[in-house]
């Protein structure tokens, strides 16, 4: 029906309008400003050859890829178990171990304060059990508990779903040819979910290194990278820096993102 | 091991029932800690101090300007979402090219950058316009341009799975012109998208901290705006109850979601031979990531 074109066209167009001009011209805008500052375009090589940028880059790094790893297995672990068992209430611990998806970043933050901070539960029972009150929201141990704590929710869905199109036929061929449930996990579930397993990894690898709201309610010493973009931006009006500091960020996410899906195939439209 | 349905439950149920139940309540018990601190007259002392509702009213004295704005931005952003993004969603569906692709690619990239990024080149490009910089309409953009490429997916999930074109070549071939088709066929078909749509839409908007945080003026403070400034200068209780409130309104939103994917879920189980494009793109909606 090319005869709808110009038609077409006109449903397109407010669409188009609104990313030009709020979202194209805005990120160009950014990229000229990151190459603008004294440094130049040097700038965007800072994140690498300034110690200060290069360590907060480092710390979001490994926090990141720290997350990834331990979320990827508590998922695995719960989402074979809701995924493969009937029982009463299966439905609601779902919905429960979902419902933290649509919190923000600053909810996650006190969320963290209620578990370990200063009238935490984690210190309650510590100082019951030892009389020692353990206290680590505001320290490296409690941004990376809250990076967890916003991770599992995202990641477990896709787990679940991917497990759910796992083939039993070949768990069974694997049985009856004598393997034990460890090996069948080893060799078996856990190679079939290696797709899901590269696109939730990625969403929450990514999510972890843009993540703010969660440090910033924790207001650790700790230096991520979107605090310091923040800190620069707003502390030290040094734009450029900033700027530059987030399209580097954000070409990072946007490329881990990028990769994942041209590696696990289009069935990442489930996952980011 | 694994399969403890057809198996008598052994020890091997039992520890990963513990373990998921131990995840379950890392999940929610902190949520659950903090709506009871938000109404106990002294957390720190306990529940024996006794239930109130002061903090809440206290939240609401302080904090009410932040609860109509956060809504009505809410509601902006579905409207606009509605408006630009549906349409959209069935062009790029029915026009399969490079080009749309690669729309549908740069809308899309709000969503895997970083909300402060956005906030940062919102801010150096419009930040000099004073009187769009101070007005509400300037979070507005930031949190269209964040929840439209999920209005879109939604959409284009529920038009991709029921084959848009084929049912539209049907009522060409009735006589049918564009724009009856486009009001009688598509936006019919697609309402289960378009509603999975608009709750992710509304109750992003709602939650929404990264790039809120770097428009906000003191004169438009959002919810979660509010959430961090009594986090960070009220007591305990005060904080608690704010996140009751934000509770109370986003948890009918996610059960809304959950039921509708559920809903959609069982439709599909009851026609097996449906295209498997055609799984619950609801569930999709609401497993899609954010970077924030």
């Amino acid at each position: 029906m090319s005869r709808d074109l110009s038609r077409q066209l006109v449903l397109l167009l407010p669409l188009a309008i609104l990313v030009g001009a709020f979202f194209l011209l805005p990120i160009g805008r950014l990229i000229l400003v990151g190459a603008g500052g004294d440094a130049g375009a040097a700038a965007y090589a800072a994140v690498l050859t300034t110690p200060r940028y290069f360590e907060s880059f480092l710390n979001t790094i490994l926090l990141s890829a720290g997350v990834t790893v331990v979320t990827l297995a508590i998922s695995t672990a719960a989402g074979l178990f809701l995924q493969r068992n009937v029982f009463p209430g299966r439905d609601l611990l779902i919905a429960l171990m979902t419902f933290p998806l649509a919190f923000p970043g600053v909810v996650v933050g006190f969320m963290v304060i209620m578990l370990a901070g200063r009238q935490g539960v984690i210190g309650s029972v510590t100082d019951a059990l030892f009389d020692e009150k353990l206290v680590f929201a505001y320290s490296m141990a409690g941004l990376f508990m809250g990076y967890v704590y916003f991770s599992i929710p995202r990641v477990i869905l896709t787990v679940m779903a991917a497990i759910e199109k796992l083939d039993p036929a070949l768990e069974e061929a694997a049985r009856s040819l004598g393997a034990g449930p460890w090996t069948v996990l080893r060799d078996v579930v856990l190679p079939g979910l290696k797709p899901a397993f590269l696109a939730s990894g990625a969403v929450c690898f990514a999510t972890a290194m843009g993540a703010f709201g969660t440090a910033f309610t924790l207001a650790t010493d700790i230096d991520v990278l979107p605090m310091t973009i923040y800190t620069e931006f707003v502390l030290y009006a040094n734009f450029a820096t900033a700027a530059a500091l987030s399209i580097v960020l954000g070409a990072i996410t946007w490329l881990v993102l990028a990769l994942s899906r041209s590696l696990a195939g289009t069935t990442v439209a489930a996952a980011g | 091991m694994l399969h403890g349905t057809t198996q008598k439950r052994g020890w091997g149920f039992w520890a990963q029932l513990a373990f998921t139940l131990l995840v379950c309540g890392f999940l929610i018990l902190p949520a659950l800690l903090s709506m009871l601190a938000g109404v106990t007259v002294n957390f720190f002392q306990g529940l024996s101090s006794g239930l109130t509702l002061k903090w809440v009213f206290q939240v609401f004295e302080l904090y009410s300007d932040t609860l109509l704005l956060t809504l009505g931005v809410a509601l902006g952003c579905l409207g606009v979402t509605l408006l630009i993004g549906v349409p959209a969603a069935y062009v790029l569906t029915v026009r399969q090219s490079w080009l749309t692709r690669l729309i549908e690619e740069v809308v899309t990239l709000p969503v895997a950058i970083p909300g402060l990024a956005i906030a940062l080149a919102l801010l150096l490009t419009y930040g000099g316009f004073g009187e769009f910089r101070r007005s509400w309409g300037f979070i507005l953009v930031g949190h269209v341009l964040y929840t439209l490429p999920f209005m879109l997916r939604a959409v284009m999930a529920v038009l991709a799975s029921i084959d848009i074109r084929t049912l539209e070549e049907g009522a060409a071939s009735l006589g049918a012109g564009f724009w009856t088709r486009f009001f009688t066929v598509v936006l019919p078909n697609a309402r289960s998208g378009i509603l999975a749509g608009s709750l992710m839409v509304v109750t992003l908007s709602i939650g929404e901290f990264n790039l809120t945080w770097m428009l906000h003026t003191p004169l438009t403070k959002t919810l979660p705006v509010g959430l961090a400034d009594s986090y960070a200068s009220m007591r305990l209780e005060v904080g608690s109850a704010f996140t009751l409130v934000f509770f109370v309104m986003i948890v009918p939103l996610l059960v809304a979601m959950q039921t509708l994917s559920r809903l959609e879920r069982r439709a599909r189980s009851a026609r097996p031979l449906a295209d498997d494009r055609a799984q619950a793109p609801a569930v999709k909606a609401t497993a899609v990531e954010t970077v924030r």
